[in-house]
């Protein structure tokens, strides 16, 4: 789950990382107000999980609460990389004297948290990252110890010779740590962290990832999430326990298992396809959750053929074959479904089909050859 | 013969009596597995199915029992000490099958584990089976048959679709290894495949990744260093858009490693042939294999 930049700014403030005076606001009149408060020129940002933000028009610099508000309400509603502005962030512009980078990732290779730190930072810190890796100083951290004092210091003088400034940075990064340990993260990053022409070091941006298997445990995240700003399809999918990732094709299928759900669109785009989404049903085969499936992607007026792709281990095929009943029953579905059943009670499941006139198959590459056709034909 | 686990196996089931556990249990008792006991703290002395001890801590069905293995059912927030426990207790090989347990976990469990000599499968995975001999975890042993082709991946229902094409076309197996998707995991590609070299009853091996992170792509250059027996491969993913979970925690594209088509170039340049279907994996095995 991705935070936004001012849920991030929070939770590094409350762990008392120095941040910009300023305040989050969902409408033109709160922004006015909050510019008001913090005085001088601001800066009005889109909050938005996207990059590129700048480039789209979602960050403004405006002199004075009148421009905030002028700002805010030309930022709130745009769209920005398919998604919809619903807050901007109003802060102080800063002066700035130098931009870094500071951030932390749970690493797989070293299956640790490391640290990743470059006084080359601000928005082309991917360029660096490309182009002089060696500008970029890279630590992985013993989550039994923590940070150590010595890996604290080591990590703040790659980034400032100046001994105040050091200090300083060697503070923002225990409190960094902290954060990312507290808030099961798998990324946190400041970027840019900035020093003042007057020296002082401020977080002006961040962003992090909280693992999505923290937040049955952790409700009080869980709550962070934004359902406004997403696609909503997958949030109704996800209400119904399912993972849907919505696509631009028209082939649209429902598979049980990521692994399979991944090679079904490829095969799909192998037989000259194109998938309409990613759905994975999961282990466990309720037929209710053939029918939210379903009614998700008979929801996309580009889909044209539905491909059914179960290899049944643990999931019973007869389920999956009573859910297609169940659903096509409840709602009309005006388009062809492609269905290919094999492994667990695979006989009763096409016994099941066959009693309300419907067919599978067994053949994955049978079925998607011809569900790519149908879309064709269709198209 | 095969790898980690066979006839000798004695396995301890930790969360037998919940709902995924006692099912899957009763599964790998069908597959001819010896199960020696289940743990579930507070249900000590209990009998599973008239038959196999239950257990309140590991270390007491290890004392009792013999046990040599392990499998976790036990939900996400209980899973890393479910893995630790066993680990404490002796067990060389523990296989968590356990989906969603919070990465942060794995990074205090896998020093613990090391520290012990302990492997582990998993989490997130579907565990591993030796057709005819043993199955810890929950690959359906109706597919799978005994052979020579060993198989590693880190897939689930993709790994059954694969074997169900090496069974029809008369390719047995001779151990199925689900590693799982989550980014910190046990036992890697690597790991499995310098035990498939070291068997000597395995004779081609099969690869089955996925996008995200580098570990295909670390696996094919130790398929160039180590391995002298025929390797063959597929990455899921090619479609996949940037940046998305898929499913799998580990499944992101991050940065410009991950890609599909840089595993796949990866798995080329190491001489691994390439699956572009799961179906290829006959046709490929058939010429590699005389």
């Amino acid at each position: 789950m991705n935070l936004h930049e001012y849920q991030a700014r929070a939770l590094l403030k409350a762990a008392g990382v120095p941040v910009p005076d300023g305040d989050v606001a969902a409408t033109p009149s709160e922004a006015e107000a909050i510019a008001r408060r913090v005085g001088g020129t601001v800066v009005v940002k889109a909050q938005v999980h996207a990059g590129g933000r700048g480039k789209a028009g979602g960050v403004k610099l405006a002199r004075g609460p009148a421009e905030a508000r002028e700002c805010a309400s030309q930022i709130l509603g745009m769209t920005i990389k398919g998604l919809v502005v619903n807050k901007v962030l109003v802060v102080p512009a800063a002066d700035i004297a130098t931009e870094s980078y500071v951030g932390l990732i749970l690493d797989r290779k070293t299956q640790k948290p490391v640290f990743m730190v470059s006084d080359a930072g601000g928005i082309d810190i991917e360029e660096v990252a490309a182009k002089t890796p060696e500008k970029i100083t890279r630590l992985p951290i013993d989550p039994r110890y923590g940070l150590l004092p010595h890996q604290a210091l080591q990590l703040a003088l790659a980034l400032y010779k100046d001994w105040s400034q050091a200090k300083a940075a060697m503070q923002i990064l225990r409190q960094l740590y902290g954060v990312f340990m507290a808030n099961g993260c798998t990324l946190a990053e400041i970027n840019p962290l900035v020093t003042t022409p007057e020296g002082k070091v401020l977080a002006l941006d961040a962003k992090m990832t909280i693992d999505d298997n923290e937040l049955d445990r952790r409700p009080d995240l869980a709550v962070l999430r934004d359902e406004s700003s997403e696609e909503q399809s997958e949030v109704t999918a996800r209400r119904a326990n399912l993972t849907f990732i919505k696509l631009d094709g028209n082939v649209g299928c429902v598979v049980n298992g990521a692994g399979l759900a991944m090679a079904t669109m490829d095969l799909v785009k192998y037989y000259g396809g194109e998938p309409a989404n990613f759905l994975d049903i999961g282990g466990s085969s309720n037929p209710e959750k053939v029918v939210s499936a379903l009614k998700i992607i008979t929801a996309d007026p580009n889909v044209k053929v539905i491909l059914f792709n179960i290899f049944g281990g643990i999931t019973r095929t007869d389920d999956v074959a009573n859910g297609i009943v169940a659903a096509t029953k409840q709602f009309k579905v005006d388009v062809p479904i492609v269905i290919r059943l094999t492994g667990t009670n695979e006989q009763e499941a096409f016994r099941i089909l066959e009693s309300v006139g419907m067919t599978a198959m067994n053949d994955m590459d049978a079925a998607v050859s011809k569900a790519v056709k149908l879309a064709g034909e269709a198209a | 013969m095969s790898i980690w686990i066979g006839k000798d196996t004695r396995l301890v089931v930790q969360g037998i009596t919940g709902r995924d556990g006692s099912f899957h249990t009763r599964q790998t008792m069908e597959a001819g597995t010896n199960v020696v006991a289940g743990v579930t703290p507070g249900k000590g002395g209990q009998l599973f199915d008239g038959k196999v001890p239950v257990f309140n801590t590991v270390a007491e069905a290890v004392q009792a029992t013999g046990a040599n293995c392990s499998v976790i059912y036990v939900p996400p927030a209980a899973a890393a000490g479910a893995m630790q426990e066993a680990s404490d207790g002796g067990i060389p090989l523990v296989v968590c099958v356990t989906e969603g347990v919070p990465v942060l976990d794995m990074t205090t469990v896998m020093p613990y584990l090391a520290e012990r000599g302990t492997r582990l499968i998993g989490p997130n995975c579907p565990g591993l089976i030796t057709p005819g001999e043993a199955k810890v975890g929950i690959i359906p042993a109706s597919i799978c048959k005994p052979g020579r082709v060993g198989l590693v991946s880190r897939s689930g229902t993709l790994t059954y679709e694969v074997v169900h094409h090496l069974t029809a076309s008369g390719f047995g197996q001779s151990t199925c290894v689900g590693i799982g998707g989550d980014p910190i995991v046990g036992t890697n590609f690597i790991d499995v495949l310098r035990a498939f070299q070291d068997d000597p009853k395995t004779e081609a091996i099969v690869m089955i990744g996925e996008i995200g992170g580098t570990a295909e792509q670390e696996a094919a250059e130790f398929v160039l260093s180590y391995l002298r027996k025929p390797v063959v491969g597929f990455v899921a993913g090619q479609t996949a858009p940037k940046g998305r979970r898929m499913g799998h925690a580990g499944a992101i594209i991050s940065g410009s490693s991950g890609t599909a088509d840089e595993k796949f170039a990866a798995f080329e340049s190491a001489g691994i042939g390439i699956m572009r279907r799961p179906v290829d994996v006959v046709e490929l095995l058939k010429a590699r294999l005389k």
